[in-house]
């Protein structure tokens, strides 16, 4: 039953894929072709990853509401964003080429969670809650010195940080999105073949514990490898804060389990439909280059009131 | 600490781009206009500031029943800003009090529904209170970014959004004095609101109209930030930083501890208000800069620290 639902979700991101690839296909057709290809791998890479990371870190957490975004990846992210331009100016920092440039942000925030996860982790006893909340704290600590930032900046200057804030699925760049895709791949491999183990980790420590998992390890290990997703995933596109909320809310409803085997192919391919259709409509539809991004945040959300409300967060 | 109050105060009368010695007040009428129209004022503003925020939070923390709650992670800034957004954008022309009104109502109606949402929390689960107030808060950013971009008024919303003192001048702050008189007032209902912080059942066994005190706390709270918020811009951390550090020592009696939550709020903003005038002097930067930093680090150790021997 269940593998049918995986099967009509892997059919509609294919047909939403084709769509995306040969709706209004004219003149140089090769070339155009292309081009989609290269768009379509970075929606469903950042779809995949922002979808499996935030699976990770609700199982890990025991808590539906959490996406990693709320721990301070996007705002360290835009005060790197703002951190260049302010530093390096205009000029500056339109030289620096893409790749180097998403080198250098996704290195910089693994970097920084590692030393998060691995220096909190252990001063609070693998409190993941408390963990959370550290992040978010430093995540504030990080806007206000990138809105002290953008203060000195000149409207032309905040312009350019202002079109990073929101995350842009309008184009990638190659190199970086082969490296992405690698890299992912690795880390998705990795989660696969655990995904049994994630299934014990999600009955809580102690449980875990005693059915033979060393959860404490596996905590660590899980946390470096959405670090490394949500890093490569928001250097790719930008912040996308709400997005796996969303995500995983749809695929809880709509598998109605606590398999692994299940829920991740689930997020992964209701994101990257989310994005693939999305990005169709608002591209191809609605003539709307960079609003898809911020429906998605509203959404997510209005989707994270309602939870609230429901009294859904345990 | 009154002492020590005083000297901050007398340090940030004469500290500044303009220089102003105490013997020139004397002699010069110039220095005694620049005292009374720039100097006065921010210092006034500041300690206000400071003293009204440090006891909004400290009132949030008792209807809240949770130490990690201040009009920062509840969503009370954030409601705040948005209703000064919509004034902004529908009648640009009101009156400054009438933005202040219509921030005020904003501010209420996001509280309000916070603490609404916040009793379906476990109280178990301390920490997902202020978790949910700072994602909630982001949901209340994101709808006022996403305006603000449409109307490109991204970048005057973030001046809007980092609270300073750069721009008091006399007859640019005296709501302050609003929210100071607020502070003062809510000290009349200290031990109610001690009582309420006992939670709803205990006040009611004990007689208290608990509807009533939660009501007034809110209220206050609300007409505070957005005060605060009108006239000077967001402060996060004050509201948190302060009570936490005076009831480590002082308990949660607040007959007894208000007035030191007050004065330590006020010192202690003044204190990064002047850090900020001297760090790059002749510029400024914002204090809720400097105090967004030095409050996020006091916040991680007070988080990190008490569980490393708890």
């Amino acid at each position: 039953m269940a593998d049918r639902r995986i099967l009509g979700l892997s059919c509609l991101l294919a047909a939403a894929a084709a769509l995306f690839l040969f709706w209004g296909l004219r003149g140089p057709v090769a070339y155009i072709l292309e081009l989609r290809l290269v768009k379509l791998a970075g929606l469903l890479s950042v779809g995949a990853a922002v979808g499996v990371a935030t699976v990770l870190l609700q199982t890990i957490s025991r808590n539906r509401i959490l996406t990693p975004a709320f721990m301070g990846f996007d705002a360290l992210f835009l005060l790197l964003q703002t951190g260049l331009v302010a530093g390096l100016g205009i000029a500056g920092s339109s030289q620096i080429p893409a790749l180097a440039g998403f080198l250098l942000d996704a290195a910089v925030m693994m970097g920084a969670a590692l030393v998060l996860f691995t220096s909190v982790l252990r001063r609070t006893r693998h409190d993941i809650q408390l963990m959370v909340l550290t992040g978010v704290v430093l995540g504030l600590m990080f806007r206000t010195i990138t809105a002290f930032l953008q203060r000195l900046m000149d409207p032309s200057e905040f312009s350019i940080v202002q079109a990073r804030m929101f995350a842009q699925f309008g184009s990638f760049d190659r190199e970086a999105l082969a490296m992405a895709l690698g890299l992912m791949m690795l880390a998705f491999w990795w989660v696969w073949s655990n995904h049994a183990v994630l299934d014990v980790a999600a009955l809580g420590r102690d449980t875990a514990r005693s059915l033979g998992v060393g959860h404490d390890r596996l905590q660590l290990k899980v946390l470096c490898i959405i670090a490394a997703l949500v890093s490569v995933s928001t250097a790719l596109a930008g912040p996308v804060a709400f997005l796996g909320l969303l995500v995983t809310s749809l695929a809880h409803s709509l598998m109605r389990t606590h398999r692994h085997a299940l829920l991740l192919p689930a997020a992964a391919l209701i994101s990257a439909l989310i994005l693939v259709a999305g990005q169709t409509v608002f591209e191809r539809i609605l003539m709307l280059q960079s609003t898809l991004a911020v429906v998605i945040e509203f959404c997510g959300g209005l989707l994270f009131m309602f939870l609230l409300a429901k009294g859904k967060i345990r | 600490m009154g002492l020590l109050l005083c000297l901050l105060a007398a340090v940030s009368l004469f500290v500044g781009v303009n220089r102003l010695s105490p013997g020139a007040v004397l002699s010069d009428p110039q220095a005694l206009q620049l005292l009374a129209v720039s100097r006065i004022p921010r210092t006034a503003a500041v300690l206000l500031t400071g003293a009204s925020m440090a006891v909004a939070g400290v009132i949030m923390q008792l209807l809240v029943r949770n130490k990690f709650v201040e009009p920062g992670t509840t969503g009370t800034n954030e409601a705040a800003m948005l209703g000064l957004l919509a004034v902004t954008l529908l009648a640009p022309s009101m009156s400054l009090f009438g933005k202040m009104l219509a921030a005020s109502a904003a501010a209420l109606a996001g509280t309000a529904l916070f603490i609404l949402l916040a009793r379906r929390i476990p109280p178990e689960r301390p920490l997902l209170i202020p978790l949910s107030g700072l994602v909630y808060g982001g949901v209340l950013t994101a709808c006022a970014t996403f305006v603000a971009i449409q109307t490109d008024l991204l970048q005057y919303l973030g001046i809007w959004m980092s609270g300073e003192f750069s721009g008091v001048l006399a007859g640019r702050y005296e709501l302050l004095w609003l929210a100071g008189g607020l502070a003062v007032l809510s000290y009349f209902a200290a031990d109610q609101f001690t009582i309420a912080g006992l939670g709803r059942n205990v006040s009611l066994n004990l007689g208290l109209r608990y509807g009533q005190v939660l009501g007034f706390g809110i209220v206050t709270v609300s007409l505070v930030s957005a005060l605060v918020i009108v006239t000077v811009g967001m402060l996060p951390f004050i509201g948190l930083v302060v009570p936490n550090l005076v009831s480590r020592i002082m308990g949660d009696n607040l007959r007894a501890s208000l007035p030191v939550v007050a004065g330590t709020g006020a010192g202690l903003l003044l204190l990064c208000d002047i850090l900020g005038r001297l760090l790059r002097y002749p510029y400024e930067i914002p204090v809720g800069t400097v105090f967004g930093i030095f409050g996020a680090a006091v916040f991680l150790y007070m988080l990190l620290g008490r569980r490393a021997h708890g």
